[in-house]
């Protein structure tokens, strides 16, 4: 050590550890704990609000069934729903589903082929420019409070509807736009889902590697080629889960069926028809139209918890796919 | 390819081509034109991303049913210029190019050129295997298809035909219509030769196909651009100085953004007549 010669030019170095204090371990150890402890508590906190709220859908829709009333096998199999009028009380829960399911269709109808087309054309085709532009006005509409779309379809959507009903008339009764109907709500409902099919799509479709559209541009396919014979396939899972998840909103979405579909539960494919959808039965429920702690009341819960599953079944199918397509690319 | 006979005379004015501003030295041997038929002339060509000029002033003649390989440092511009003989370089909008380009005597810088046709005359196999996420027989039918109609039989020939050119027939023939991404990356490089012979071009780029496969894989690889040659021209960019010296019958020294040499194999490797050149190939650089 002594044969290198002493650094005279710039100052000895001096051991870093001959500077400054020693900070206490104790204190370190504490601090981890406290971080660790508080990220636990977060974490555990959005579990515990989740169970509690399934346990209560759970515990109010076993005492809906305890109501003399009220049967199993009428709730599944009984296609009458006819709670609050009437000298018999009904529960079938499908008028419920079946308006729930005519909104989504339309929604979907309307949502999945343009917001897939516009997925496309801002994926493969828009220049930088206008994809800037285009996708913060998608995010705006995603923006957009539910029951403003709702005042849409109400006062937007369905005036314009109702100026078929001239020609609605001659397919006979029942064909013409009251001021409730299931097709301003479906179409409210579409808009309002179109940004996430268009915006996950597309996330889908950018997702896949730029070598494979070389790889297609180089065997001579046009654009058109490599956007739909090879891009799409490619991001076909994406998709998939993109479209469920856009539909598991569209049948848990309330303010705008509530507001623009109507009242009657009745099973329909007539999309100029009222429909009530199980989310509008419960604001209709809870809003007062039923004595609280009642059997019309406790049915809400049921209902409920119907949608529960509906909207879990169609999110976790979304995510199993979408989970799929993930580890094909990484 | 035909032998080149040695000619001490040529080696004698290379020699003042050592200067500060490197110039472009062609081998005489490269010039018999007779014995090889050319695919790609190109004069005077240069390109641009942007503002930055890839390629300058570019003289090179690409014989036709050999092998030419594209040597050189990265960023020299060896794969722009691969990607321009297919116009890849057209789906990148800030690339442009001027000057002659021309493949058979066909302009291919010219706003008459149809690409799609273009790239059906000439095929492409990239860096890392890229096959569809398709079938083995969806990937090779995939070009096929874009361009002509076929019967199931017609194509089922077409398929068999091309995986046999690629050397890959007797170990897909069992799972043609598995995925393709189950091969391995050797088997998918040549599943994507087989998709690039199938459409039937008469130009084969391929932009380093070895460098993302292991040594036993390139070996096969190699071999497959050997007996490929008998039918197709070559251009193979690469950065492995063996592999250029054992496939190719031409090499070309790129050097920042310039062709510095170009000519026969073997003479660019052993009597290289440009320092730089020398330089590259014996490993000093690059």
């Amino acid at each position: 050590m002594s044969s290198l010669p002493a650094n005279t030019d710039r100052g000895a170095i001096r051991d870093p550890n001959s500077l400054g204090r020693p900070k206490s371990r104790a204190a370190r150890v504490l601090r981890e704990r406290i971080i660790v402890g508080a990220l636990a508590v977060a974490a555990t906190f959005s579990i515990f609000v989740t169970t509690t709220i399934v346990v209560v859908l759970a515990k109010e829709t076993i005492g809906f069934f305890e109501f003399p009333e009220v049967s199993i096998s009428e709730f599944f199999f009984s296609a009458e729903w006819n709670p609050l009028l009437g000298a018999e009380k009904h529960f079938g829960i499908w008028p419920l589903i079946a308006g729930t399911l005519l909104v989504t269709l339309i929604a979907a109808s309307f949502a999945i082929p343009v917001g897939l087309i516009s997925a496309i054309y801002l994926s493969e085709y828009a220049s930088p420019r206008v994809r800037a532009t285009l996708k913060p006005a998608l995010e705006i509409l995603a923006g957009i409070p539910t029951v403003v779309y709702g005042f849409f379809a109400l006062t937007v959507l369905t005036p314009v509807l109702q100026k078929l009903n001239p020609f609605l008339e001659r397919l006979g009764d029942g064909w013409t736009f009251g001021n409730y109907n299931a097709m301003s709500a479906g179409l409210a409902t579409g808009i309002m889902i179109l940004p996430i099919v268009c915006s996950l799509s597309e996330d889908a479709l950018r997702a896949v590697p730029r070598s494979l559209r070389d790889g297609a541009f180089a065997l001579g396919g046009t654009k058109f080629d490599v956007s739909v014979k090879v891009v799409l396939p490619a991001a076909l899972s994406g998709i998939v889960a993109a479209f469920l998840l856009a539909i598991s909103r569209a049948v848990g979405e309330t303010m705008i069926v509530a507001l623009a579909a109507g009242g009657i539960a009745q099973i329909t494919a007539n999309p100029t028809a009222e429909v009530q959808t199980m989310t509008a039965y419960m604001v209709q429920i809870f809003l007062g139209d039923a004595p609280a702690f009642g059997v019309e009341y406790k049915s809400s819960y049921a209902v409920a918890a119907m949608l529960f599953l509906m909207t879990f079944g169609l999110t976790m199918v979304g995510q199993s796919v979408l989970r799929r397509f993930r580890e094909e690319y990484d | 390819m035909p032998p080149e006979p040695s000619n001490p005379a040529s080696h004698a004015h290379g020699h003042k081509a050592v200067a500060p501003v490197p110039q472009i030295v062609s081998h005489p041997t490269h010039a018999h034109g007779a014995d090889a038929p050319l695919a790609i002339r190109t004069r005077g060509f240069s390109s641009w991303y942007g503002s930055f000029q890839a390629l300058k002033s570019l003289d090179l003649d690409i014989p036709a049913q050999q092998v030419t390989a594209f040597i050189g440092p990265s960023g020299c511009g060896k794969s722009t210029f691969l990607r321009w003989i297919n116009r890849m370089n057209d789906t990148i909008p800030s690339a442009r190019a001027e000057g002659t380009l021309d493949l058979h005597g066909i302009d291919l810088l010219s706003k008459s050129v149809d690409v799609v046709d273009l790239r059906r005359r000439v095929g492409m196999v990239f860096q890392k295997p890229n096959p569809f996420p398709k079938s083995i027989y969806d990937n090779v039918a995939f070009g096929p298809r874009l361009h002509r109609k076929y019967t199931r039989a017609e194509l089922d020939e077409l398929v068999e035909q091309s995986l046999r050119q690629a050397a890959i027939w007797n170990e897909v023939k069992d799972r043609l219509h598995s995925s393709a991404l189950g091969l391995s990356g050797g088997q998918q490089q040549r599943l994507c030769i087989a998709r690039a012979v199938a459409v039937g071009p008469e130009v084969l780029l391929m932009d380093e196909p070895c460098s993302a496969l292991d040594p036993k894989s390139s070996l096969a690889i190699e071999e497959l651009i050997e007996k490929l040659a008998e039918r197709y021209t070559i251009v193979i960019v690469t950065h492995n100085m063996q592999q250029a010296a054992r496939v190719s019958d031409h090499t070309a020294f790129f050097f920042e953004g310039r062709l510095i040499e170009s000519g026969d194999t073997e003479a660019i490797f052993t009597k290289p007549q440009n320092k730089q050149t020398e330089d590259y190939v014996t490993g000093r650089f690059g």
